[in-house]
C-alpha cells in the first residue's frame, strides 16, 4: 500500500543529476586507497569539522560501521578539546593505534596441538570461501609436513563434494565423502574413525553454506558439532567462521548467530584481495572477541595468510 | 530483508509524532536519524549523503501537503525515494530479437551466479523457453560440475565443454550448438571475478563481443557492504550491465546495497534470490521493497507465491470436501505438500510483517523435517485409516508408527493437530467461506 500515487515526472531529470555527480565523486574514491587519511589531511593546518568529516567517510566505507565510526570520532574530539591532539599530520596515527588495539588482541594465530586428529570444523554463511580456505589451509599443514584429512560434510550444494576432492588432489590428501544428500553427521564420524585409524594429525570438516538466521540449518550444525565431540572427546578443537571481506554488518549477525549455536574458536576473512576493507571485523573483534586467525587474499592455494593486525590496519587507510 | 531498517524508521516516525509542524530544526533531527539508518544497512555513504539531501529538498519544498501529519509528511517522501531510488518499476527480462537468444551472468567470486542461472533456468522452463545453460567457468574447481548438475535435476541441456577449451570458445561452440538444437534461450554462467582484475575483465568483454547477448545480469549479493558501489560500478562500466539480481535476500541483512548499486548503475534490479534451492527466486518490485522498508512488510508478495503455487483444480476440490465437512487425513496430507511446494518456511515468515519484531520467533518456526514427518505418518495409514481418524486406536497408532520411523507421540501430535484444522475447517463453514486460502495457512 503506497498512501500517494507515483509522480515520478519531473524526477527523472532530477535524480539523473545526482547519479553523474555521484559516479564523478565514486571514481575519485576509486582513484587511491593507498593513503587516503594522507590525502585528506594534506594542507590543512588543524582538525576542524571538515577533516573529521572526511575521516568518517574513510572509515565508514572501509565497513566499520556507524557505532565504531562515531566512537573513534569522538575520541579525537576529546583529545582535540583537551588539547592532546593537534596537528592533523597525528590523525591517522591516532586513529589507527586505537584501531590497532582492538585487533591486537585477537590477533591469535591457530596453534596445531597434538589431538591426533586435531579437529577444525569450518562454517559460514553461502558462498564466502569455506572450501577454499580448506584447501589453502590443508596445503599450509601439509607444507609443514603435517598429514591432512578432510571431511566433505556439504552433502547439499550441488558438485561440492567434487569441488572438495579437486582441491583435496591439489593439496595432496585424502577426503571422506558420501553420496551427495547424504547425511553430513555420517561423514564426519566416519571422517573420525577414518583419521584415528590412519593416524592423520589434522581433520577439517567442510560444512555446507548456510545462512546463521536458518534455525534448521543451525540445528544440523549443533548436531555435527555433537557428533564430533562424541566421538573424540575435546573435538572440535576449532571452529573456524569464514567471513566474506565484501560483507557489511551484517557480518556482525552472522558472528554472534554462528557463536551462538557452535561456539566460534577462530575467524579467517576472505576475499580481502578486493576493494572492500572488511572494517567489520573492528566491530567483531570489539563486540565478540574471537581470536583471528587467516585472511584470504585470492584464489590460489597459497593465498592465506596468518592475519596479522598492524598489516590490516595500514591497508584499511 | 530490510528488517532492521524497517525498525529502526518505525522508531525515528514514532519520535516525530507529536509533534505540530515539520520545522527545519525537527527535519534535521530526523534526517540524522534516517542517515544512521541508512549507514547501518550499509548504503553507500555517498549514496545516503545524495539520498538526505533529496529528502531535505523534498521536506522544506512545495510538495509537502498540508493535510498529513509531520509524520506522514516525511513517510512519504523517503518512500517515495526509496522507491524512485530502488527503481521506480518494476523490470522484466528482455528475451525478443531472433533466437537463440543469450543471457549472461557475471559477478564477484561467490556472489550466486551458478545457482542464479539454475534458478533463471527454471523459471524460463515453467515460462515454456527451450533454455541452454552454457559452464564457461573453467577456473573454480567443478564449476562445471556443479552447473551440469543443475541441468541435470531441471532436465535442462549442459553445454559439454571438450578439455582445454576457453571460455570465450566455450560460448562460441556452445551457441552455435543451440542454433543447431533449436534452443531459443541461452544462459551463460561465467567464473567469479574481481572488478579490479582487468585481465578477467577482458574475458568478459571479449565473451560479451562475441555472443551479443540481450542482456548481462550482474548477480549481487545482499549481504554486501560499502564496497557495492565499487564492483557494481566498475561491472556497469566495462559491460555496460543491464540489470541486477540480488541474492541471499533470505537472511537478515538490511539490503542497503539495493540502494547503492541501483544509485551508481541506473539499472534495474530483475530479481532477488531467497534461499538456495532453484524456486527461491522472486520478481524484485521496488514499491514493495520500500513499503517493506517502511515497515509495511512484504504481503504481497506472500499472497502472489501462495496463489501461484496454490494448485487451482485440488483447492477447489479440498474446498467442497471442507464444506461437505469431508476434510480427511489423506487431504490433510495433500496441504502439507501444497506448503511445501510453497518454498521453505522461513522464507514465507520472512514476508510476513512483524513477524521479525517477536521475540521468541525462531523458537516457533515450524520445522521442515517435522512436515517430513508428518507425511511419513499418513503414508504409513491404511486407506480406512486416511478416511476416518476416529478408529485410530492405540494399537493401530504403535503400527503406524513403525511403519514410518516414528514414535507414538508423533503420531498422536499429528492426529491432534489434525483435529484442530478439522474443528477449523467447521467454524469456517460456518463463517462462510470467503478468505479461505488465506486461512489454509496455518501461520
Ligand atoms: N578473490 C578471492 N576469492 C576467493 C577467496 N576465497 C575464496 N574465493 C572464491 O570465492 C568463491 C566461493 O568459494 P568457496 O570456497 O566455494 O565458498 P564456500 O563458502 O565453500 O561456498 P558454499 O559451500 O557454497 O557455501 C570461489 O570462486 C572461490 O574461488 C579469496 O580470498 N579471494
Ligand atoms: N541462502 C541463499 N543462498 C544462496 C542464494 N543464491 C545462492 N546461494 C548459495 O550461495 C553459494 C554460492 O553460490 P554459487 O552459485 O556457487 O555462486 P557463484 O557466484 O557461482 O560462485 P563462483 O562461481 O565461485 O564465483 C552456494 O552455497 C549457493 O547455494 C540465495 O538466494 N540464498
Ligand atoms: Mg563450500
Ligand atoms: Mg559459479
Amino acid at each position: 500500500m503506497l498512501w500517494f500515487k507515483k509522480d515520478m515526472a519531473n524526477k527523472d531529470k532530477e535524480t539523473k543529476g545526482v547519479l553523474n555527480r555521484l559516479k564523478e565523486r565514486l571514481s575519485k574514491t576509486r582513484e587511491g586507497f593507498a593513503s587516503r587519511v594522507d590525502r585528506v589531511v594534506f594542507g590543512k593546518k588543524k582538525i576542524d569539522d571538515d577533516l573529521l568529516e572526511d575521516i568518517e567517510e574513510i572509515l565508514i566505507t572501509s565497513d566499520l560501521g556507524v557505532q565504531v565510526t562515531y566512537r573513534l570520532i569522538e575520541n579525537v574530539k576529546e583529545k582535540v578539546k583537551r588539547k592532546e591532539l593537534n596537528d592533523p599530520n597525528l590523525l591517522k596515527e591516532c586513529i589507527q593505534r586505537e584501531i590497532l588495539d582492538i585487533l591486537k588482541a585477537e590477533e591469535k594465530p591457530l596453534e596445531i596441538s597434538n589431538s591426533c586428529p586435531f579437529v577444525i570444523m569450518v562454517v559460514g554463511v553461502n558462498g564466502v570461501g569455506k572450501t577454499t580456505t580448506i584447501a589453502k589451509m590443508a596445503n599450509r599443514f601439509k607444507e609443514e609436513g603435517k598429514s591432512v584429512l578432510l571431511a566433505a560434510a556439504d552433502t547439499f550444494r550441488a558438485a561440492a563434494i567434487e569441488q572438495l576432492e579437486i582441491w583435496s588432489e591439489r593439496a595432496g590428501c585424502k577426503v571422506i565423502k558420501h553420496q551427495n544428500g547424504a547425511d553430513p553427521s555420517a561423514v564426519v564420524f566416519d571422517s573420525i574413525k577414518a583419521a584415528q585409524a590412519r593416524d592423520i594429525d589434522v581433520l577439517i570438516i567442510d560444512t555446507a553454506g548456510r545462512l546463521h538466521t536458518k534455525v534448521n540449518l543451525m540445528e544440523e550444525l549443533k548436531k555435527i558439532q555433537r557428533i564430533i565431540g562424541r566421538e573424540l572427546s575435546g573435538a572440535p578443537h576449532e571452529v573456524l567462521l569464514v567471513l566474506d571481506a565484501t560483507t557489511g554488518q551484517n557480518a556482525i549477525s552472522q558472528a554472534k548467530l554462528f557463536k551462538e549455536a557452535t561456539n566460534i574458536t577462530g575467524i579467517a576473512l576472505t576475499k580481502l584481495d578486493g576493494t572492500a576493507k572488511g572494517g567489520i571485523i573492528v566491530s567483531i573483534s570489539g563486540e565478540l572477541k574471537i581470536p583471528l586467525r587467516y585472511v584470504g587474499i585470492g584464489e590460489g592455494m597459497d593465498d592465506l595468510k596468518v592475519f596479522n593486525a598492524k598489516e590490516f590496519v595500514d591497508a584499511l587507510f | 530483508m530490510f528488517e532492521s531498517l524497517t525498525e529502526k524508521l518505525n522508531a525515528v516516525f514514532k519520535k516525530l509524532r507529536g509533534h505540530g509542524k515539520l520545522t527545519e530544526e525537527n527535519i534535521r533531527d530526523v534526517l540524522r536519524e534516517i542517515r544512521l539508518v541508512l549507514l547501518e544497512a550499509d548504503v553507500n555513504f555517498r549514496v545516503v549523503k545524495d539520498f538526505i539531501e533529496a529528502i531535505r529538498v523534498k521536506a522544506l519544498g512545495q510538495e509537502v501537503l498540508t493535510s498529513f501529519t509531520p509524520a506522514q509528511q516525511v513517510i512519504k517522501i523517503v518512500n517515495e525515494e526509496l522507491t524512485y531510488l530502488l527503481g521506480g518499476e518494476n523490470s522484466q527480462l528482455n528475451l525478443s530479437g531472433k533466437p537463440p537468444v543469450s543471457i549472461m551472468f557475471v559477478g564477484l567470486q561467490g556472489s550466486g551466479k551458478t545457482t542464479t542461472v539454475g534458478k533463471v533456468a527454471r523459471f524460463l522452463k515453467e515460462k515454456k523457453r527451450d533454455t541452454y545453460l552454457v559452464p564457461a567457468d573453467v577456473y573454480r574447481p567443478a564449476a562445471i560440475d556443479q552447473l551440469q548438475k543443475l541441468g541435470q535435476d531441471l532436465e535442462i541441456d549442459v553445454y559439454n565443454p571438450g578439455p582445454g577449451e576457453d571460455p570465450l570458445t566455450i560460448c562460441t561452440n556452445a551457441l552455435r550448438s543451440a542454433s543447431i538444437n533449436g534452443h531459443d534461450v541461452v544462459l551463460i554462467d561465467t567464473a567469479g571475478r574481481l572488478h579490479i582484475d582487468e585481465e578477467l575483465m577482458q574475458e568478459l568483454q571479449r565473451i560479451k563481443e562475441r555472443v551479443l547477448p540481450k542482456e548481462i545480469l550482474l548477480v549481487a549479493d545482499a549481504m554486501t557492504g560499502q564496497d557495492a558501489v565499487n564492483v557494481a560500478g566498475k561491472f556497469n562500466e566495462v559491460l555496460g550491465i543491464d540489470g541486477v539480481i540480488l541474492t541471499k535476500m533470505d537472511g537478515d541483512a538490511r539490503g542497503g546495497a539495493a540502494l547503492s548499486i541501483k544509485a551508481v548503475t541506473n539499472k534495474p534490479i530483475k530479481f532477488v534470490g531467497t534461499g538456495e534451492r532453484l524456486d527461491a527466486l522472486e520478481v524484485f518490485y521496488p514499491d514493495r521493497m520500500a513499503s517493506r522498508i517502511l515497515g509495511m512488510g512484504d504481503v504481497l508478495s506472500l499472497i502472489e507465491k501462495a496463489q501461484a503455487t496454490f494448485d487451482d483444480k485440488k483447492a477447489m476440490e479440498i474446498e467442497k470436501k471442507i464444506r461437505k465437512n469431508a476434510f480427511t487425513l489423506g487431504d490433510f496430507k495433500e496441504q502439507i505438500q501444497q506448503i511445501k511446494r510453497m518454498g521453505s518456511l522461513d522464507q514465507i515468515l520472512g514476508m510476513i510483517p512483524g513477524v521479525n519484531k517477536i521475540k521468541g520467533i525462531k523458537g516457533l518456526q515450524p520445522d521442515e523435517g517435522e512436515l517430513v514427518k508428518i507425511e511419513a505418518i499418513i503414508n504409513s495409514m491404511t486407506k480406512k485409516e486416511r478416511l476416518n481418524h476416529t478408529i485410530l486406536n492405540g494399537s493401530r497408532r504403535k503400527r503406524i508408527a513403525k511403519g514410518s520411523g516414528t514414535s507414538v507421540q508423533d503420531v498422536n501430535k499429528l492426529i491432534k493437530n489434525y483435529v484442530q484444522a478439522l474443528n477449523m475447517i467447521k467454524k469456517l463453514n460456518t463463517s462462510g467461506m470467503k478468505g479461505f486460502k488465506r486461512e489454509m495457512l496455518p501461520f
